[in-house]
């Protein structure tokens, strides 16, 4: 069966952790890192990768523009 | 544990398949800047710059769009959205649109304010460039409260809502209930599309970019004043996470800033009476 | 040959703006200069020249358009009195620290406050020494004639594109309601093709951004933008313009500039009718101001007299050129009144007693 998957990319430096991505994501890929990037800020992650429909929501509520989104049908 | 390190190699294997370029379906638009956005963690003024400038590069018009920001948080804007700019005094920006407008009357000119700027010291230069149906699109960012100056009352702050300057909430016998601005120039004769929208759900994003290509279209048919309204949040200002947020503005602002279009094709379609 | 009318001051600023190819005016109605509006109006100058004119909401609206239309690079203007000026000043400071050149006409009233819709000069210090907040000077031209009302707005745009300035015609209630002869400037082209490195036009792949601001949030920046300023209206003193009526030989000097000009020419006329050796000397430019030729007069003659229809605003600017050198005295009506010549006279008695 083909399956959508998809793949964020978060500009670690650009996000802000605001979290705004994680409450969007239809399938809870995102989560925020422990580790912070060079402001403090804890940024997004794909905690569960596998479930990334590439679906754009996280990226298009980014405030930042922080987040690239790819999309394969396997 | 080996089963489990193999599963994440398999997986690394296949997000390096998955993240080509062949496979991209969102970049935010080259015509952000790139600067590092001003605004607080979770505010909603980068999503709506990023989706003016989304609009602006699908209808190719970067080179006859020219923006005017504000005073106020987004005063800075110019810095963050990839075309000319003006900047404006504090609630002069539709008349200083009026100014580039009249005479590039060719070129596509924005103006972009919050709601102390556009809805309390701008009051007079928003209605009367309304009425006049300048060939311009406003884009109004109301979080009910002024962020820059740290919280204080605007005129659009709900009723017992809580500012630094109405530290036991807003108090609408001392100080008139929140001015529906948008209800108001929706009713002259000058606005052609007049739309509220809001930016912080993926499907209420697509429907404010929806919004803001309409704007443009009417300026681009010289129809006449397009104004859009994002109710949006001021985390920082309201004492709140930006989820938080904006949970609380679905809540409490949406009920009285209700989303939608009011006025299409220059006609109402909302009883803004009613709504008042 | 030259077209010749017989017009109100306010008329010859609006005929002028139309035949200089002035690209746009905003404004709001205010007595005693409405007629610029009025005329411009009448005259259909969308027709005539493509000229924009727009009647504003207020003079906060207007000044505004003016800011905005001036960022295109285009020459645009606005006209009011001193009420509707000290409303503009906001936007004045922002046209002045952005750099954009622009034309400011003030037809003065009497003040404070709504005053009186009279003749005065009281407003030279808000003209002269900036006006809204922030360090920065407009160039003041300042017409003693309804000629000069005419040909001052070309030459105040030649001043502001040179130096990317606004200017300000400083005019009064008088010569703004006054009708005489004027020969018309000669109608000019508008705008084609100009300067458009700095406009906003819309950013265009070869360049960068244009951006129009008085905003520089570093300190470094803003004083660095500061001495920039400083250093521009420093070098406007290439451009400094004055009048020396009967002053090589005189004892006695007056300085004067706009109407009290005129009532002072016909004292010179009357005191040197009597044998008595008085000249005047009529500032053009209030700023840049005619300091040095001031300074050097005051090494000449016995006394100086300003006469300005105020409580003695100009006054100061001559002491400082002056210089402690010579007593420096004012003379002048205010509150719209104007002063006549035997005013001036009796002031020049008692002043230079023992002088004449």
């Amino acid at each position: 069966m083909a399956k959508v998957r998809g793949a964020i990319v978060v500009d670690i430096e650009r996000c802000k952790g605001c979290e705004v991505c994680v409450v969007n994501c239809p399938t809870d890929v995102i989560a925020m890192s422990k580790d912070v990037n060079s402001k403090g800020y804890h940024y997004a992650y794909m905690e569960h990768p596998d479930d990334c429909t590439g679906c754009t929501n996280c990226a298009i509520v980014c405030p930042d523009g922080a987040i690239t989104v790819y999309r394969i049908k396997n | 544990m080996k089963k489990n390190l193999s599963e994440d190699f398999s997986m690394e294997d296949s997000l390096e398949q998955i993240i080509q370029e062949k496979n991209l379906v969102y970049r935010p638009t080259r015509l952000m800047t790139g600067a590092t956005l001003s605004y607080c963690p979770g505010c909603g003024h980068g999503t709506i710059h990023r989706l003016i400038m989304e609009v602006v590069e699908e209808m190719g018009i970067q080179a006859e769009t020219i923006g005017v920001s504000p005073v106020g948080c987004a005063v800075l804007a110019y810095d963050f959205m990839d075309v000319d700019f003006t900047e404006a005094a504090h609630g002069r920006a539709p008349a200083v649109a009026t100014g580039i407008k009249r005479l590039w009357p060719d070129k596509y000119v924005f103006t972009y304010q919050g709601d102390g700027d556009l809805a309390a010291i701008g009051t007079a230069e928003t209605i009367h460039a309304c009425n006049r149906g300048e060939q311009i699109c406003i884009f109004f960012v109301n979080n009910g409260i002024y962020g820059m100056t740290g919280g204080q009352m605007a005129p659009t702050t709900l009723e017992g809502m809580v500012s630094s300057t109405t530290p036991y909430g807003r108090n609408v016998e001392q100080m008139g209930p929140p001015l529906k601005i948008t209800e108001l120039v929706a009713q002259l004769a000058g606005t052609y599309y007049v739309s509220r929208q809001s930016i912080h759900k993926a499907a209420t994003v697509r429907k404010a970019k929806k919004a803001i290509r309409k704007a443009f279209e009417v300026q681009k048919e010289k129809k006449g004043m397009a104004f859009v309204e994002f109710v949006s949040n001021c985390n920082s200002g309201w004492k709140m996470t930006p989820n938080e947020a904006n949970q609380w503005m679905e809540d409490h602002m949406f009920p009285f800033y209700p989303l939608g279009d009011i006025k299409v094709d220059g006609k109402l379609v909302k009883n803004v009476i009613q709504d008042l | 040959m030259k077209e010749i009318a017989l017009i109100k001051g306010n008329e010859a600023i609006a005929e002028a703006a139309i035949r200089t190819g002035v690209d746009a005016y905003f404004g709001y109605p205010i007595t005693p200069q409405s007629e610029v509006l009025e005329y411009l109006q009448l005259q259909k100058p969308e027709e005539r020249t493509g000229m924009v004119v727009l009647q504003a909401e207020s003079e906060l609206a207007a000044i505004n358009m003016v800011y905005g239309a001036a960022g295109t690079g285009k020459k645009v203007m606005t006209t009011s009195s001193s009420p509707g000026i000290s409303l503009m000043q906001e936007g004045i400071s922002y046209i002045a620290g952005a750099e954009l050149p622009c034309l400011i006409v003030n037809v003065v009233r009497g003040g404070p406050g709504l005053g009186t819709i009279q003749p005065s000069q009281a407003d030279y210090f808000q003209a002269t020494k900036g006006g809204g907040h922030g360090d920065y000077r407009l160039i003041v031209l300042a017409p003693a004639s309804v000629q000069e009302m005419a040909d001052f707005v070309d030459l105040a745009f030649e001043l502001a594109f040179k130096y990317r300035n606004p200017a300000l015609i400083l005019s009064d209630g008088l010569i703004g309601q006054m009708m005489e002869k004027v020969e018309l400037p000669e109608p000019k082209e508008r705008f084609t093709t100009f300067d458009q490195s700095w406009v906003i036009t819309g950013k265009t792949a070869d360049r960068e951004r244009n951006i129009i601001t008085s905003l520089n949030l570093d300190p470094e920046l803003q004083y660095e933008h500061n001495i920039k300023l400083q250093q521009k209206y420093e070098r406007m003193k290439e451009d400094v313009m004055f009048e020396s009526f009967q002053t090589d030989d005189a004892d006695f000097l007056l300085v004067a500039y706009g109407s009290s000009a005129r009532i002072c020419q016909k004292v010179v006329d009357v005191v040197r009718g009597r044998g008595k050796k008085l000249g005047l000397l009529r500032p053009i430019t209030l700023f840049p101001f005619p300091t040095e030729v001031i300074s050097e007069l005051s090494r000449r003659v016995k006394g100086i007299l300003s006469v300005e229809m105020s409580t003695g605003q100009m006054v100061e600017d001559v002491r400082l050129a002056a210089n402690g050198r010579v007593p420096v005295y004012h003379y002048g009506t205010f509150g719209g009144k104007i002063h006549s010549p035997e005013d001036v006279l009796n002031a020049i008695e008692e002043k230079f007693i023992g002088g004449f």
